[in-house]
C-alpha cells in the first residue's frame, strides 16, 4: 500500500513502515519555544527530571511574543529563558531578530524531511519545507526536550488539489484564506494536509509558508506543501507521495478566477470574496506575523505605497518576520517606502497579533489584518473588529481607509 | 488513578462550538508562572461571570472543536485552575486535548449531546460514561489512547516522566 507524504517521513523516523491511525512514539529532529510558551516548558522540563536537553543544536528558545518585554513580569519571564538557554548551550534568538517560524527556516534549524516539533500553534509553517511539522504545548515540548521523542498518531490526509494559476493581484494569503473558508476551522482536526497541483508549484518558499502556516486554521496537524518547484539554497531529497497513497478526503479547486478574499470577524473560516466588505471603514492596519510579514509581503505592500500617503484616520503598523527580512527591505527601499507613506515600523517579532501590546486597538476600531487569527480579543480588546486578508490588501485598505481591493494598484 | 478522582458529580456550565483558546484565556494574561492569576480571567471574553459563579468540581461542557487555536497550555490549566474538574465536549482541538491531559485535566470526547446549563452531571472517567442525571441520558466517551490513559493515571506528563524517564507504549 502507498504512503502519504507525513507517513513516509513518521516511517523513517520510526524505522519501519507505518500508516494512517498507528500510535508511535517517533523521534524528533529539532524543537523549539517562544515567550509564551518556553517558561512553563522549562518548568516542566526542571520538574520531569530533564537535566540536558537531547540536542543543543537543535532546540532553540525565541523570544518574540512580547518582544521587547512590556513589563518587569515578563521581563523576567524572559531572563529566566537566557539563563536557561545559557546553562543548556542551546541558542536563545533575542528580541527583534525574528518570529519563531521564521527564524527557525532561516537558520535551518528544520530541513526537507524533518520531524520538527514547536511549543506554538503555528508550527506547521515548516510543511512548506517538506517537513512534517506540529504545534504542541510546554508540557509536551518539555518531554521533547528531554527525550528527543514524541508519542503521536499517525495522521490521516486531506489532499488539497488546486489547478489553475492566481490571477496578478491574488497572492497566496488568498488562496489559504479560500481554502480555510471551504475546509473550515476544524474540518482537517487530527489530520495532515497534502496542498499539490499547479496554483502551489509556482509559489516561493515564502508564500509556501503562508500557505502551510494556516493549516492550523483548519485544526490539522501538520500541513505540507508538494516539493515540485520548491527552491531551497541547499541541496535536498524532497518526499513525495506515492501514487495509491490513502487519502480520508480529497478537495480539488480551480483558482484561476480566484478574487482577493477577506476573512472577517470573529472566526478564520467566515471568508468571502473582497467585494462583499469593500467600503468597510478601517481603523487600523497591520503587516507582519508569521502568516505574513515576509519579504515578498512588505514589497508588495510598499509597491502599492510607493509615493502615497495614508489614509489620515488609518495608523499603519509593519513589523518584519525577521530582522534578516528588516535588512532587506531596507536595502531595496521598501522599508523607506512603507515609513515614507506613513507606516510606523516595530520590532521585528509577532507584535499586535497576540495582543499583549505593540498596538492594542480601541473599542468598536476595525482592523484589516495579515495576521492569520481573528478570533475575538485576538489583537488585545474583545470590543474590536478584525478583518484578515493579503498584505496587498491591508497597504489598499490602508491607503483608502476602508477595505479596499488591491486589484487597481497591481495590474 | 492517583491524583485524580475516578467519580465525579457536579454541576455543568455549557457553552457552544468552537471555544477558541483566545477566549479561554486572552494571549495578554498567558505570560506568567502565577498560575492563580489566570483563573481570574478564565472565559472572561465570553463569559464575564464565569470566574464568579465557578465552583471547585464544576464541569466545563461544550461543542464540536473546543480549544481551537493557538497552542497555550495556560488555556487548561486556567479552567484547572478555576476549578473545574474536567471538560466535556463533542470533540476537542488536538493541542487543547493533549496539553489537558499532559496537565492531568481529564477531558471526555462525546459526540453530538444535549446537556443543558445548570445540568447535574456525572462522570465516569474509568468507564467513560458522562451521564445527564437531570435529563436522564447517558453518554459514552471516546476511548483514549493507552498512551494518554498512563499519563493520566500519573496525574500528567510530568510525574509520567518522572516516573518512567521516557515513553512506552
Amino acid at each position: 500500500m502507498g504512503q502519504t507524504i507525513s507517513e513516509k517521513i513518521i516511517s523513517n523516523h520510526v524505522g519501519r513502515k507505518v500508516f494512517a491511525g498507528e500510535l508511535v512514539i517517533s523521534k524528533v529532529d529539532g524543537c523549539m519555544a517562544s515567550d509564551t510558551t518556553g517558561p512553563l516548558t522549562i518548568k516542566a522540563f526542571k520538574e520531569m527530571g530533564g537535566t540536558k536537553v537531547f540536542n543543543p543544536d537543535k532546540c532553540a528558545l525565541i523570544i518574540d511574543h512580547a518582544a521587547p518585554s512590556p513589563n518587569e513580569r515578563i521581563a523576567n519571564l524572559h531572563k529566566m529563558m537566557r539563563d536557561f538557554a545559557k546553562e543548556q548551550g542551546m541558542r536563545l534568538f533575542e528580541i527583534g531578530e525574528g518570529i519563531c517560524h521564521q527564524v527557525m527556516v532561516e537558520n535551518e534549524y528544520v530541513k526537507p524531511g524533518d520531524i520538527f516539533i514547536g511549543a506554538d500553534s503555528h508550527t506547521p509553517t515548516y510543511g512548506a519545507l517538506n517537513a512534517f511539522a506540529c504545534g504542541v504545548g510546554s508540557t509536551d515540548l518539555a518531554a521533547v526536550m528531554m527525550t528527543g521523542k514524541i508519542w503521536l498518531k499517525v495522521p490521516q490526509t486531506i489532499k488539497v488539489h488546486c489547478s489553475g494559476k492566481l490571477k496578478d493581484g491574488v497572492t497566496a494569503k488568498d488562496l489559504i484564506l479560500f481554502l480555510v473558508g471551504k475546509i473550515t476551522v476544524s474540518g482537517a482536526t487530527y489530520q495532515a494536509i497534502e496542498f499539490c497541483g499547479e496554483a502551489f508549484e509556482s509559489l516561493s518558499l515564502a508564500s509556501r509558508m503562508t500557505i502551510a502556516n494556516m493549516s492550523s486554521e483548519m485544526g490539522a496537524k501538520t500541513g505540507i506543501v508538494h516539493p515540485t518547484g520548491l527552491e531551497l539554497d541547499y541541496d535536498f531529497s524532497a518526499i513525495t507521495p506515492d501514487e495509491d497513497a490513502n487519502y480520508i478526503k480529497t478537495f480539488s479547486f480551480d483558482v484561476s478566477d480566484l478574487e482577493p478574499q477577506v476573512s472577517a470577524p470573529e472566526s478564520p473560516d467566515n471568508v468571502h470574496n473582497i467585494s462583499n466588505y469593500e467600503g468597510t471603514k478601517v481603523d487600523y492596519a497591520f503587516i507582519g506575523t508569521c502568516c505574513n510579514g515576509r519579504l515578498e509581503d512588505l514589497d508588495i505592500a510598499a509597491k502599492i505605497l510607493k509615493g502615497k500617503k495614508i489614509h489620515p484616520d488609518v495608523r499603519l503598523i509593519i513589523a518584519p518576520a525577521s530582522q534578516s527580512v528588516l535588512l532587506d527591505a531596507m536595502s531595496n527601499g521598501t522599508m523607506a517606502t512603507l515609513i515614507e507613506s506613513g507606516a510606523s515600523l516595530i520590532t521585528s517579532g509577532c507584535g499586535p497579533c497576540v495582543g499583549t501590546h505593540q498596538g492594542v486597538p480601541a473599542d468598536g476600531e476595525v482592523v484589516i489584518s495579515a495576521a492569520n487569527r481573528n478570533f475575538r480579543g485576538r489583537m488585545g480588546n474583545p470590543n474590536s473588529n478584525i478583518y484578515l486578508g493579503a498584505p496587498a490588501t491591508v497597504a489598499a485598505s490602508a491607503l483608502e481607509g476602508k477595505i479596499m481591493n488591491p486589484k487597481k494598484y497591481l495590474i | 488513578m492517583s491524583s485524580i478522582n475516578t467519580i465525579i458529580e457536579a454541576k455543568a456550565h455549557v457553552y457552544g462550538d468552537h471555544i477558541d483558546t483566545d477566549r479561554i484565556i486572552p494571549g495578554k494574561y498567558t505570560k506568567t508562572l502565577d498560575l492563580s492569576t489566570l483563573a481570574n480571567h478564565v472565559l472572561e471574553d465570553l463569559d464575564p461571570n464565569f470566574n464568579k459563579i465557578v465552583q471547585k468540581g464544576d464541569i466545563l461542557i461544550a461543542g464540536i472543536n473546543f480549544g481551537c487555536g493557538s497552542s497555550r497550555e495556560q488555556a487548561p490549566l486556567a479552567l484547572k485552575q478555576s476549578g473545574i474538574s474536567v471538560v466535556i465536549a463533542e470533540d476537542f482541538a488536538r493541542i487543547f486535548f493533549r496539553n489537558a491531559i499532559n496537565i492531568g485535566l481529564p477531558v471526555l470526547e462525546i459526540g453530538k449531546h444535549t446537556i443543558q446549563k445548570g445540568a447535574k452531571i456525572a462522570v465516569n472517567l474509568k468507564e467513560g460514561t458522562v451521564t445527564d442525571i437531570t435529563a436522564n441520558k447517558i453518554y459514552t466517551a471516546t476511548k483514549l489512547p493507552d498512551i494518554m490513559i498512563a499519563i493520566l493515571n500519573e496525574g500528567g506528563l510530568v510525574p509520567y516522566l518522572n516516573k518512567n524517564g521516557n515513553y512506552t507504549l
